[in-house]
């Protein structure tokens, strides 16, 4: 119970504790509260930032799913546009076709026709002329009266 | 209980005795082995039982938290190092709110004073038998197992901070800052010699509050728990009245041990929020 010189000691002691303490024990502690107090305050601003671009981006995928349902319409409607077009292109050229074709069969109906007739009335002025022969009981010098048939023929 | 020789008084001497190492009155040194011997040894003796219980606290404090420190990371803390970290952040906190120069040796100061001055408490908790009993069949004489309740500890941490206290308010305020605080406060100059007084009286105050309230705390717990000891050593065989003074000895002493984890962790954190006060008392000018 008496003051002696392990009063001394013990400030010495102290000191030293206090010393490791500072160097050793501190340091590395607070150091490391401080990394990890500015490791969160850098986790939460990324947090902040991801969530801001993940508004934009949401945003902009919007937009973007707009425009592109715009865009379809614009196609479809431009495609309905162009296949009734085609169609109609299709149905005056299939017209044109057709009227084509009947006006040819047609000529060639005429023709038909006028050849039909020409040969008939042929056949027709050679056997007025076997007739009018057998009726006149002698042959008729067809030289002589060609002119005559001509204007038979062409009376038929 | 020591043996039955010892009579009460003999038993609390001798449980109140340090272990000093010294020159005995033949001129060799050595072991005092009664307490008037380790009296006649003077100021240059020690007390070893306070030096190595201390010092292996003091070595287990850092221990651990080395320990910690060494392996620590920013990432996910467990187990030690929570703790640790626990601690270091109580007492940083505390040293902001009363601190508020900058200095990076106050946190640290705070921190080793509390846990020392905690630990050396702490040792108050074991049965005031069994270490000196221990002691005593390997043949150490005396051994007293609480530094605190020595004031050579007491006073040593208190010097330590007073040491602390002069060389802040000197490099702070420069001698002649530190020396017109002294003096021309709170009369002016003409009033020197008043000031002086009572500001001598306010700075000699400092170490000598830290190292006896801290040192009559846990003496008087040690004397309250050696007193309680005293009722079981009362026995005399199985009579009603020794019967019902082992008990009581049981429940008292449970009792104040459990009171006591209180005074133990209270007074380190006094003289820990003291010192940084008085800390923070040296870093300010006065205006």
């Amino acid at each position: 119970m008496n003051i002696n010189a392990t009063l001394l000691a013990q400030t010495i002691m102290f000191a030293l504790f206090v010393w490791f303490c500072m160097k050793f024990i501190w340091k590395p502690i607070m150091g490391a509260l401080d990394q990890r107090k500015k490791q969160i305050a850098d986790g939460l601003a990324d947090a902040e930032r991801a969530k801001h671009d993940l508004e934009l981006a949401a945003k902009r995928s919007a937009d973007m799913l707009r425009e592109a349902k715009e865009k379809v319409g614009e196609i479809v409607a431009s495609g309905e546009k162009r296949a009734s077009e085609i169609i109609e292109a299709a149905k005056e050229q299939a017209k044109a076709e057709g009227d084509r074709i009947i006006s040819g069969a047609k000529a060639e109906i005429d023709q038909e026709v006028f050849r039909a007739r020409e040969q008939l009335r042929t056949e027709v002025s050679a056997i007025a002329l076997a007739g009018a022969s057998k009726i006149l009981g002698r042959e008729i010098d067809a030289k002589a009266h060609n002119d005559l048939l001509d204007k038979l023929v062409s009376e038929i | 209980m020591a043996s039955e020789a010892h009579t009460s008084a003999e038993y609390i001497k001798h449980h109140l005795q340090n272990l000093t190492f010294g020159k005995l009155p033949d001129g060799v040194w050595g072991i005092a082995h009664s307490h008037d011997e380790a009296k006649a040894m003077g100021f240059w003796a020690f007390n070893l039982d306070t030096l190595l219980v201390s010092l292996l606290l003091g070595v287990i404090f850092i221990f651990i938290f080395r320990l910690a420190a060494r392996k620590i990371t920013a990432g996910v803390p467990i187990g030690l190092q929570n703790f640790c970290e626990w601690s270091v952040e109580f007492v940083d906190s505390n040293v902001r709110g009363s601190f508020s120069a900058k200095n990076d040796m106050v946190a640290p100061l705070a921190l080793t004073i509390f846990f020392w001055i905690f630990l050396m408490n702490l040792m108050d908790l074991l049965p005031v038998d069994y270490v000196p009993t221990l002691m005593e069949t390997i043949g150490v004489p005396f051994f007293r197992i609480v530094p605190s309740a020595d004031p050579n500890a007491t006073f040593g941490m208190a010097i330590g901070v007073f040491l602390l206290i002069l060389y802040y308010s000197v490099k702070i305020k420069g001698v002649g800052g530190f020396l017109g605080e002294l003096t021309l406060q709170p009369f002016g100059k003409w009033g020197l010699p008043v000031n002086l007084l009572l500001e001598g009286v306010n700075l000699i105050a400092k170490p000598i509050s830290l190292a006896l309230r801290l040192f009559g705390n846990m003496y008087a717990g040690e004397m309250i728990f050696i007193l309680i000891a005293l009722m079981g050593g009362a026995w005399i065989g199985f009579t009603p009245g020794s019967v019902t003074l082992y008990g009581s000895q049981i429940l008292l002493s449970l009792g104040w041990a459990i009171f006591h984890i209180l005074i133990v962790t209270l007074q380190a954190f006094i003289f820990m929020v003291l010192t940084i006060v008085y800390m923070d008392m040296a870093h300010q000018e006065h205006h």
